[in-house]
């Protein structure tokens, strides 16, 4: 085995997408010497480089803000905070005018002469996501995806392991603190830029102690042209659906309606679509808005607004869903001391309740929850003091790494074979779009088994070992996901069941969630601040 | 997924190799590189972007087309505007100007004022 290359650091970013890029330069501007470690590169790696993303950016009007508030609020079955949602929104303006006064960028420049600070192309903003984080002084080391998290004897979080895939050998990195922003978990569904995002931190903080929360919100599909990966909705509000035989689909839709696209998918039909809705101002608005949407078509010859095309739903699991590992504080603190959260890695429950973060509230909470753990990390390794990097670590991960079961034992699979088998329970839209107790249940069964066959004998090392976790991080995700869906025995925000279809107000609560070999949930007490939403 | 990776326009700058953010391409031996992992392509488009000689071609399916050669027709691709088209649309390269500029859109359709737009 090649020797181990190894860093010290007081902040250590896991993640290279919008969350961790500004909490490696907060953190950097808090005074910390921060490691930013990608699994792919950053700049490009994430569901924000190759998608884009609307940005909850409201101007500080109290009626503007107001509305803002309370658009998603019913829609997310009440679960949201209008605390979080406030500093979230005061966070985010800040954020977005600092990108436009700093020349970080090039917004345009709407009819009113105003700039518009609604949206970001994606391999824009994160281009220059990476050229401010390197001039902050952040070390970056990319294709170096983190295996595993270390602890200190008092079981906080002191560093991280890895694997740099393209130099072929494995680093470790002290650290005062680590913030996870690894983004969600989207189950190599292929859905746009998301293949990267296999859950690995919810399973790093599992492992060290930490909590979920809201893993039942994890069921979010988005639409796509037929064998293809731009799930990119926004524009779907033009469309008109219609079956094999050109009749209209009834009741099909983007939004509130795309259930029906999932039962005629499930039936073995195809659904066309068509966005014939859009007048010629429109059209021509929206190739130079979001110029990837047009990618596919351009590439198949089809014009979208004339010719019918089919569409199939791809999964996005927890990415446009609002799951993820459970915030303790006002800087994303996790409850492990030492370990923080940003961005999909985290639940945004916080701002979404139980609907989908996609359009404006993801980015928002990407930005504003990595501006707060890297300065909550930075402060955190700051209080430390210079002991921090002598402390003796332990390595944390266990599934995929460490087996349980006697070497020669029963065989583990190996990873391929074990993402299949996940991809099964999780991908089809009969189990987990349209979501019954009974499949739940059976979905559930399978996921534990499959779990206990890898924990028990699957090992992998070197670079194998990146496949390994990643296939660990889905399977452990997709139960914490079907564990919280049957913990809730009603329908809330997307987590709807076809044998609970009503809401049920003494269910007016979140779930957290947790464990690996044992997975549980809980519910958790409402706020002072959730109960007021 | 990644289908081409034009030996004629390749300038050897390892750009592609080093964003692919799955890990695709591996540096052939002639320096050009070869698409190693065509089954970790997520079909994000970043590499195209990022090619400064406009060298390569992503097709629209998430799937390899072993069995459509005019995926990998160089000069098919050319003729049509496909090779390096992503990269002109958002406007990198010299003499461009960045896309973003440009980028406002329309107000979003009828059912989009009922209900939020979840992009
Ligand atoms: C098609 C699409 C369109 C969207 N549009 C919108 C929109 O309009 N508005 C909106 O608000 N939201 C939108 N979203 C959601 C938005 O993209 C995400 O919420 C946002 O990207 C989250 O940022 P993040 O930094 O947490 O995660 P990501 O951007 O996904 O970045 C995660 C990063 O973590 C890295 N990583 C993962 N595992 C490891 C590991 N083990 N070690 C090291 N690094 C690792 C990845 O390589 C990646 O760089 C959209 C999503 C999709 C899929």
């Amino acid at each position: 085995m090649s020797a181990q290359q190894e860093f010290a650091a007081d902040v250590l970013v896991v993640g290279g997408g919008p969350a961790a890029t500004w909490a490696a330069l907060d953190a950097a501007r808090a005074g910390a010497d921060v490691v930013l470690a990608d699994k792919g590169y950053c700049g490009t790696s994430g569901s924000t480089a190759a998608g884009g993303t609307g940005v909850w950016y409201v101007d500080p009007e109290p009626a503007l803000r107001e509305a803002a508030m309370a658009s998603r609020e019913a829609l997310g079955g009440h679960l949201a905070d209008r605390r979080w949602m406030a500093r979230v929104l005061d966070q985010t303006y800040v954020n977005m005018n600092e990108l436009a006064e700093s020349r970080s960028y090039p917004f345009p420049t709407g009819p009113d002469g105003r700039q518009l600070r609604t949206g970001l192309q994606g391999p824009e903003y994160m281009r220059r996501m990476r050229i401010r984080v390197r001039r902050a002084g952040v070390r970056i080391l990319d294709h170096s995806p983190v295996t595993e998290l270390l602890t200190a004897a008092d079981g906080s979080v002191a560093g991280a392991a890895g694997q740099r895939r393209q130099a072929g050998h494995p680093f470790l990195v002290r650290a005062g603190a680590v913030v996870l922003a690894t983004g969600g978990c989207a189950f190599l569904s292929k859905a746009l830029g998301t293949n990267t995002n296999t859950g690995d931190g919810a399973l790093y903080a599992a492992e060290v102690g930490a909590e979920l929360s809201g893993m039942e919100f994890s069921n979010a599909y988005g639409i796509a042209p037929e064998h293809t990966s731009v799930t990119k909705t926004a524009f779907y509000s033009y469309a008109s659906f219609s079956t094999g035989d050109g009749a209209a689909l009834e009741g099909a839709a983007s939004q509130g309606g795309r259930s029906v696209i999932a039962r005629s998918l499930l039936a073995g039909e195809k659904v066309y679509c068509r966005l014939d809705r859009a007048d010629e101002a429109a059209r021509r608005a929206m190739r130079l808005a979001q110029p990837n949407f047009f990618l596919t078509f351009d590439r198949l010859g089809i014009d979208p607004f004339t010719d019918r095309f089919a569409v199939t739903l791809l999964a996005e699991g927890t990415v446009r869903g609002t799951g993820g590992i459970r915030i303790a504080g006002d800087d994303c603190r996790t409850t492990v001391p030492g370990l923080y959260a940003a961005g999909d890695a985290a639940t945004r429950e916080e701002i979404c309740g139980g609907f989908t973060g996609g359009g404006s509230h993801n980015a928002a909470w990407a930005m504003s929850s990595g501006t707060w753990a890297g300065r909550g990390a930075a402060g955190y390794a700051r209080a430390l003091g210079p002991g921090a990097h002598r402390r003796v670590l332990a390595p944390a991960g266990r599934a995929g790494l460490r087996p349980t079961a006697a070497p020669g034992g029963r065989p583990g699979g190996d990873a391929r074979e074990i993402v299949a088998a996940v991809q099964r329970q999780v991908l089809p839209y009969d189990k987990n779009y349209l979501r019954h107790g009974d499949g739940l249940t059976g979905a559930l069964s399978v996921l534990d088994d499959t779990w206990a066959r890898l924990r028990a004998g699957l090992r992998a090392t070197g670079t194998d070992a990146v496949r390994a976790r990643q296939a660990a991080a889905l399977t452990a995700n997709a139960r914490w996901m079907y564990r919280s869906a049957l913990a809730r025995t009603e329908s809330r925000g997307m987590a709807r069941r076809l044998d609970h279809p009503g809401q049920d107000p003494a269910q007016h609560h979140r779930i957290a969630s947790g464990g690996l070999d044992e997975v549980w949930t809980r519910p958790l007490a409402r706020t002072a601040t959730e109960a007021a939403a | 997924m990644i289908e081409l990776v034009s030996a004629e326009r390749c300038v050897a700058c390892d750009r592609c190799i080093r964003v692919c953010p799955t890990d695709v391409f591996e540096r052939g031996a002639d320096g050009v590189p070869v698409i190693a992992r065509q089954d970790d392509c997520q079909t994000c488009f970043q590499c195209e972007a990022n090619c400064p000689a406009d060298a390569l071609f992503v097709a629209p399916y998430t799937h390899p087309q072993p069995q459509d050669p005019a995926v990998r027709d160089e000069r098919r691709l050319a003729d049509a505007g496909l090779l390096g088209s992503y990269r002109a649309q958002i406007g990198w390269g010299r003499g461009r100007t960045p896309g973003a500029l440009r980028a406002i859109g329309p107000a979003l359709g009828p059912a989009a004022q009922a209900t939020p737009i979840t992009s």
